[in-house]
C-alpha cells in the first residue's frame, strides 16, 4: 500500500499532465468537424511529437537545475542540416541521419562543456550558444529550401496498419531507447541528485559532472531528433529566428505543464511529453471553436500564465514564512 | 579557492586606487579600447567624434533597457519579457499620440505606464506568488505579444510617433550632444544614486545576496522585488518609446533584438547573474562594448549569420575570462 503512495507522489505531475491532455483532447475531438478519426489523430500527433521531442530535451537539462535556451536553435540547425544531407539512396540517407544526430550531440555536448567545465550560468551560456547555432543554421540555409528522402519522411509521418500514427511510435521508441536507460543509469540518478542538491550529491561522491554532461548531451540529441522530424514534416529546411525562439519558449511551457520542477531534481520526460501534447491541443482548441486565429497568441499566453500561477497554491501549505524565500 | 588567493595576492601589491577597480569592469573597458583600436585599423573614421557620438546614441537605447535588466539581475532574477514590453511601450505610446492634443501630451507617460503594468504583473508573480522569474516573465511576454497582435491585427500599426518622442530620440538640446545620450545619462545618474545612496538600493543588493537574511533584517523583501520589476518594465517600455521615436513608428517584434544584448551587457559588465554583486559602471561598459561590437561587425559588412556566430563566441569567451562561478568544493 505505501509502495503505491510513493509511486503516486512521484508521478503526480506526470499524471496531472496526462489528465489535462486527455481532457483537452476530448474537448478538441468532440468539437472537431471530422470527429475522432485516424486522420485527426495523425495530424495532432505529428504536430505534438515535434514539441514533445524538444520538451524532452529541455526536461533532461531542467532536471539538473539548469535551463537550455538554445534547444530551439539546435532544433533549427539540425532541420537545416537535414534538408541538405538526408537525401539520396537508403545508405546515403542513413549516413545523413546519423550525421544530423551527431551534430545534435555535439551541440548538446558544447553546452554541457561550457556550463559544467567552464562553470558559466546556463541561462547566459545557452543564450550565447543558441546565437552561434542560429548563425550556423543561417549559413546552411540563408533562404528556405532543400529536400529530404520522401520515402523515409512519408513512412515516419504516415500511419502504421492504417490506424497508429508512426510518429507516435517513433516517440515511444525514442523514450525506450534514450530516456528509460538514462533514467535507470547511475548518470541519470546523478543528474537528478545534482538538481536536487548539488552540494549533497557532491559530498556523497555522486558523479555529478558526468551526469550533468550526459544530460546536456542527450538533450542535444533529442533536439536533433526533433529537427529531423521537422524536416520530415515540411520537406524543407528553414532558419527562422522566431520559430526557434517559439520552440524554446513552448518547451519550457510544456515542461512546466508536465510537472517538471524548474528548480531541478523532480519530474520526468514522460510528463513533459504529455505537457507538450496538452499545450499543442490548447493552441488548436481555438480552431475547432472557429475563433479568429489572431487571438491564438493571446489565448496561449493566458493559458501559460494561469498554468504557472497554479503552482502558487503550494504557498498556502507553507507553515514557516522563511520557506517562501527558498 | 586557489583562484581568489592568487588574485588577492596580486591585488595587495597594486596601488590602492587600482585595487578598488572591479576586474570585470576593467576587463570590459580594456576590451572596448581593443575594439576601437581594431576598428581604427580597419577604417580611420572609426575614431572620429561623429562616429563615436553616433555609437553612443545607438547605445543609449540599449542602455535604458539594460538599466532595468540590471535592477532585476541584481535581485538574482531575470526579465525575459523585455522583447514585448519594449514593443508594447512603443506601440501604446504611438497609439496614444493618435488621440488628439491630449494624447500627444500623454503619449510618453502612457507608453511607460503600460510597461510598468507588465512589470507589476511580473513583480507580483515573482514576489508574492513565488513563481520563478524565468517562467512568469516568459508568460507575461507571451500575453503582451498576444495583446499587441490582437490590437494591431498582426501588422505594423499605422500610428506614428509624436513630435516629443522623435525629439527625445533624435534631436539635440545641447548642440552636438544627442538627446538620447542625455536621457541615458540622467537615468544612469538616478540609478547610481538609488542603488548606492538609498535604502531601496541597498535592499536590492541585500535581497540578491540572500533574501532570507534580508527578510529577517526587517526588509519588506516582497515589496522591493515587486517595485524593482515594475521599474524594469517601465524602463523597457521607455526604451521602446525612444526606439519608436528613432524609427518614427512602432513595428512588430522591434523588441526581439534587445533581450540577449541587454542580458549580455549586464553580465559582461561584471554583474553576477546570481544577484547581489555588480556596479552600474560595469553595465555602461557592457552596453558600449556590445554596441561597438555590433557596429564593427556591420561596418565590416559581415552577413547576419557570421554576426550571430561571432556575437555568441565573443560572449562565451568573455564570460570564460571573468564570469566563472567558483568550483564546488
Amino acid at each position: 500500500m505505501s509502495e503505491w503512495r510513493y509511486w503516486f507522489a512521484e508521478q503526480k505531475g506526470t499524471l496531472l499532465a496526462l489528465g489535462i491532455f486527455i481532457a483537452m483532447f476530448v474537448i478538441y475531438t468532440a468539437n472537431h468537424p471530422a470527429g475522432f478519426t485516424a486522420n485527426v489523430v495523425q495530424t495532432a500527433s505529428n504536430k505534438g511529437v515535434l514539441l514533445a521531442f524538444v520538451a524532452m530535451a529541455q526536461t533532461l537539462v531542467v532536471i539538473t537545475a539548469g535551463i537550455d535556451l538554445s534547444v530551439g536553435m539546435i532544433f533549427l540547425l539540425t532541420n537545416c542540416l537535414a534538408s541538405w544531407i538526408v537525401v539520396g539512396t537508403p545508405l546515403e540517407t542513413a549516413l545523413g541521419v546519423i550525421a544530423v544526430l551527431l551534430v545534435g550531440v555535439l551541440c548538446g555536448a558544447l553546452n554541457g562543456a561550457i556550463v559544467i567545465y567552464g562553470r558559466l550560468q546556463p541561462i547566459v551560456a545557452t543564450i550565447a550558444t543558441g546565437s552561434i547555432y542560429f548563425g550556423i543554421a543561417l549559413l546552411l540555409r540563408p533562404y528556405p529550401g532543400g529536400s529530404v528522402n520522401e520515402d523515409l519522411a512519408d513512412a515516419l509521418t504516415g500511419r502504421l496498419f492504417g490506424v497508429i500514427p508512426s510518429s507516435l511510435v517513433a516517440l515511444v521508441v525514442v523514450v525506450l531507447v534514450v530516456w528509460v536507460p538514462f533514467r535507470r543509469s547511475v548518470y541519470g540518478r546523478a543528474a537528478y541528485a545534482a538538481g536536487s542538491s548539488e552540494v549533497a550529491a557532491y559530498m556523497s561522491g555522486v558523479p555529478i559532472k558526468r551526469g550533468k554532461f550526459l544530460a546536456y548531451t542527450l538533450g542535444g540529441l533529442l533536439a536533433a531528433i526533433g529537427g529531423l522530424f521537422l524536416t520530415f514534416f515540411t520537406y524543407t529546411g528553414e532558419a527562422a529566428y522566431a520559430s526557434g525562439n517559439a520552440y524554446t519558449l513552448f518547451s519550457i511551457a510544456a515542461v512546466v505543464l508536465g510537472g517538471v520542477s524548474l528548480f531541478g531534481g523532480r519530474g520526468s520526460a514522460i510528463g513533459a511529453i504529455f505537457g507538450a501534447f496538452a499545450f499543442r491541443t490548447i493552441g488548436d482548441l481555438l480552431f475547432v471553436f472557429d475563433l479568429d486565429p489572431l487571438w491564438q497568441p493571446l489565448f496561449q499566453g493566458v493559458v501559460l500564465l494561469i498554468a504557472v500561477s497554479l503552482g502558487a497554491f503550494a504557498l498556502f501549505r507553507v507553515k514557516n514564512r522563511l520557506e517562501w524565500f527558498g | 579557492m586557489s583562484d581568489t588567493a592568487t588574485t588577492g595576492g596580486a591585488a595587495s601589491r597594486m596601488p590602492r586606487f587600482l585595487r578598488k577597480v572591479d576586474p570585470a569592469v576593467a576587463t570590459s573597458f580594456a576590451c572596448i579600447i581593443a575594439l576601437l583600436v581594431f576598428g581604427s585599423l580597419y577604417s580611420t573614421s572609426f575614431l572620429s567624434p561623429e562616429y563615436l557620438l553616433q555609437q553612443l546614441k545607438v547605445a543609449s537605447f540599449l542602455g535604458v533597457i539594460a538599466t532595468g535588466m540590471m535592477l532585476v539581475i541584481l535581485l538574482g532574477q531575470i526579465d525575459l519579457s523585455v522583447p514585448w514590453t519594449v514593443t508594447t511601450g512603443a506601440m501604446m505610446a504611438s497609439a496614444a499620440a493618435a488621440f488628439g492634443p491630449a494624447g500627444i501630451v500623454l503619449a510618453i507617460p502612457f507608453g511607460i505606464l503600460c510597461g510598468i503594468l507588465i512589470g507589476l504583473v511580473n513583480g507580483i508573480g515573482v514576489a508574492y506568488l513565488r513563481i520563478p522569474s524565468m517562467i512568469i516573465t516568459l508568460a507575461t511576454n507571451a500575453v503582451a505579444q498576444g495583446l499587441m497582435v490582437v490590437y494591431t491585427g498582426g501588422f505594423s500599426p499605422q500610428d506614428s510617433a509624436s513630435e516629443a518622442m522623435r525629439w527625445l530620440a533624435t534631436g539635440s538640446l545641447v548642440p552636438g550632444v544627442p538627446n538620447a545620450v542625455v536621457v541615458w545619462a540622467l537615468i544612469g545618474a538616478v540609478t547610481v544614486f538609488v542603488l548606492t545612496r538609498t535604502t531601496f538600493g541597498r535592499s536590492v543588493y541585500a535581497i540578491g545576496n540572500r533574501e532570507r537574511a534580508a527578510y529577517l533584517s526587517g526588509v519588506d523583501t516582497r515589496r522591493i522585488v515587486m517595485i524593482a520589476f515594475a521599474a524594469a518594465g517601465g524602463l523597457s517600455a521607455f526604451g521602446g518609446v525612444l526606439l519608436a521615436g528613432y524609427a518614427s513608428k512602432a513595428a512588430q517584434s522591434m523588441g526581439d533584438p534587445y533581450l540577449l544584448p541587454s542580458i549580455a551587457a549586464v553580465v559582461l559588465g561584471g554583474t553576477s547573474i546570481l544577484g547581489g554583486r555588480g556596479s552600474y559602471l560595469g553595465t555602461v561598459a557592457g552596453v558600449i562594448l556590445i554596441t561597438l561590437l555590433q557596429s564593427i561587425l556591420s561596418v565590416m559588412q559581415m552577413p547576419e549569420a557570421g554576426r550571430q556566430i561571432i556575437y555568441g563566441v565573443v560572449i562565451v569567451a568573455m564570460l570564460l575570462l571573468y564570469g566563472r562561478a567558483p568550483a564546488s568544493r
